[in-house]
């Protein structure tokens, strides 16, 4: 379980974060939303620790400023928002890397580490890219490795920043469907920025939407994806399409009138 | 470790051995070992043994250091010479022979170097981060440029102040020069330079991660606050008693480190070493070609690594000039 109370955090003279508190229990599956600059990211530093902040951030009960970073790993897995084009490592030696706090020093991985690594490539389908350097592969193919990589860390919980940014709508749509997968078979609390309020909709239990370092609203996306919530969160008007079947709702902006047109009959 | 990452150090562990016994051996005077006394321990055998040894801890220490500073900076062309950690060293170094207790009280001579790089160290990182950042790599190269420039002033006005007989020796020292003093002198350097490298190979697993910038290390569970430091002072302590040996040696921790990490990757647990090896290897052979170039002069090796090491210097920089446009 996450708890934050009262946080409050800054980027030199910025408030980002304003007196922010939240409960996530172990095993939610949570989005975080909102306009660009309204803390998603700032928040996610907070709860990895990157981020030193004033309030408290509480992870399992124990306060996150007295656990040892390789501690902190052992629970907590990052995906961040963007993996650096350059880094001379092969695709399995960069997965190896989310074992970081498992290894001993300069001990050479044992068995259960390269199993790891092998099962979360497996599961992320970036096999086939365990020999290519990082520098030569697309960045879509750099952001399922950084999947993979924190995969292979076993976590309880996994931070994800904007982490399917870059990926096609195939590979998307699969890497939800297995962070859900490892929501569900292993109790992994899953917390993830999302700009893409559609996808928040679709695989999401519970949105958080953010505007200007608070939070705004809290809920399912039914409750949270509101008309009038999202202008105020975006400053702009948008539409909700509920979406038949369970498949959530299409989000779309009102200068977007056409697509509204073409859409609201097909479903009615 | 992969299975051809072993094998390269042992290739490059054999050649270093090669290399050693070919420098020990050619000189100006051509071979020195033959007929039946190829055994027999001479002076000049002593001094070339002495001066192989030298020149193969400094380049170990310099590839080492290179390599280092360019992960944790994530910066290609971070390097103790263009950094301006050497000139840094100079300075220590140099107070300490001027003042004539280079002999005396051989032990200040690693230590001044030592403190003083420190200090530039601290200068060149806090103007850096003040100047915008050090995740912008020209504005480190220029901030250590800069700061070089300024110390190696610092370091003509403690040579201006010297004895003329110790101007002399500080200015072939400043050339770089591996021709040591003493034993003594050079296990007082050359055990740190040790001490230095296996902490870093030690620490190897917090390099890899560093290969991520320092946030993406931190989620990864390495404590960067302490971490970084930690590793930086190790470098600074082995590039300054490589200075207190052999003065400045330009670009010998640019290039071998850069090639190594194209040619096999960047996992420092067999990058360093790999690195410690190619850079006494190119160490003892520039020394060797310095030597038998033009006899019976001598090329100081320093004036031989900045001739390798300045063009390959600008052939990494062209890449981001294209890149760039």
């Amino acid at each position: 379980m996450i708890e934050l109370r009262n946080i409050n955090a800054a980027y030199s003279e910025k408030q980002v974060l304003k007196s922010v508190s939240l409960r996530i229990n172990q095993g939610d599956i949570t989005a975080l939303t909102g306009a660009n600059g309204a803390g998603k990211t700032t928040l996610l530093k907070v709860i990895s620790g990157v981020m030193r902040c004033d309030g408290d951030v509480f992870i399992n009960g124990s306060p996150l400023h007295l656990m040892s970073g390789y501690e902190r790993a052992g629970i907590m897995s990052v995906v961040p928002q963007n993996i650096p084009s350059d880094i001379p490592l092969d695709g399995y030696d960069f997965v190896m890397l989310g074992r970081t706090h498992r290894l001993r020093r300069f001990a050479q991985p044992q068995r259960e580490d390269h199993e790891a690594v092998r099962e979360a490539m497996a599961s992320t389908s970036t096999l086939e890219l365990g020999d290519r350097f990082m520098h030569e592969m697309s960045g879509g193919e750099r952001q399922r490795l950084a999947l993979a990589m924190a995969f292979a860390a076993h976590p309880r919980i996994i931070l994800l920043d904007e982490a399917t940014a870059h990926l096609d709508l195939h590979h998307r749509a699969g890497i939800m469907r297995l962070l859900r997968e490892m929501n569900r078979e292993k109790n992994v609390t899953v917390i993830m920025a999302v700009h893409d309020l559609t996808l928040a909709g679709r695989y999401f239990d519970r949105l958080i939407m953010l505007k200007e370092g608070t939070v705004i609203s809290d809920g399912t996306p039914g409750e949270v994806l509101r008309e009038d919530i999202l202008n105020n969160a975006y400053g702009c008007p948008v539409r909700v399409v509920h979406l038949p079947d369970g498949l959530g709702a299409a989000i779309i902006p009102l200068e977007n009138k056409p697509a509204c047109e073409t859409i609201e009959p097909l479903l009615s | 470790m992969k299975k051809r990452e072993r094998y390269l150090i042992v290739l490059m562990t054999l050649a270093a051995i090669l290399t050693a016994a070919i420098s020990t051996l050619c000189g100006p005077t051509g071979i020195l070992l033959c007929g039946r006394d190829f055994f027999a321990w001479s002076p000049l055998l002593e001094l070339r043994v002495l001066r192989t040894a030298t020149g193969f801890f400094v380049g170990a220490a310099l590839a080492v250091a290179g390599c280092v500073l360019q992960t944790i900076l994530r910066n290609p062309l971070a390097e103790p010479y263009i950094l301006g950690v050497s000139s840094g060293a100079s300075v220590g170094a140099a107070v300490v022979m001027a003042a004539g207790l280079s002999i005396s009280h051989p032990f200040l001579l690693p230590l001044g170097s030592f403190g003083t790089a420190l200090l530039a160290v601290l200068l060149i990182l806090g103007i850096a981060r003040g100047a915008g950042g050090l995740d912008i790599p020209q504005n480190l190269i220029l901030t250590g440029i800069v700061t070089g420039s300024i110390l190696s002033s610092l370091l003509m006005l403690v040579i201006t102040f010297s004895r003329t007989y110790t101007i002399r020796s500080l200015t072939w020292w400043l050339l770089g020069n591996l021709q040591c003093v003493s034993w003594q002198l050079l296990i007082l350097c050359a055990a740190p330079i040790v001490l230095g490298i296996i902490y870093l190979i030690i620490e190897s697993r917090t390099l890899n991660a560093l290969l991520l910038g320092a946030e993406n290390a931190h989620g990864l569970g390495v404590n960067t606050r302490t971490g970084i430091p930690l590793l930086i002072c190790a470098a600074t302590l082995i590039t300054a008693c490589a200075v207190a040996l052999s003065g400045i040696i330009g670009f010998a921790g640019l290039i071998v480190p850069h090639i190594l990490r194209h040619r096999v990757g960047a996992n420092h647990r067999s990058l360093l070493p790999m690195s410690a090896l190619g850079g006494g290897i190119f160490l003892m052979v520039c020394d060797t070609l310095g030597r038998t170039l033009l006899p019976p002069h001598e090329i100081p090796v320093g004036v031989i690594t900045a001739l390798t090491g300045g063009p390959f210097f600008l052939y990494l920089l062209k890449p981001r000039r294209h890149c760039r446009k």
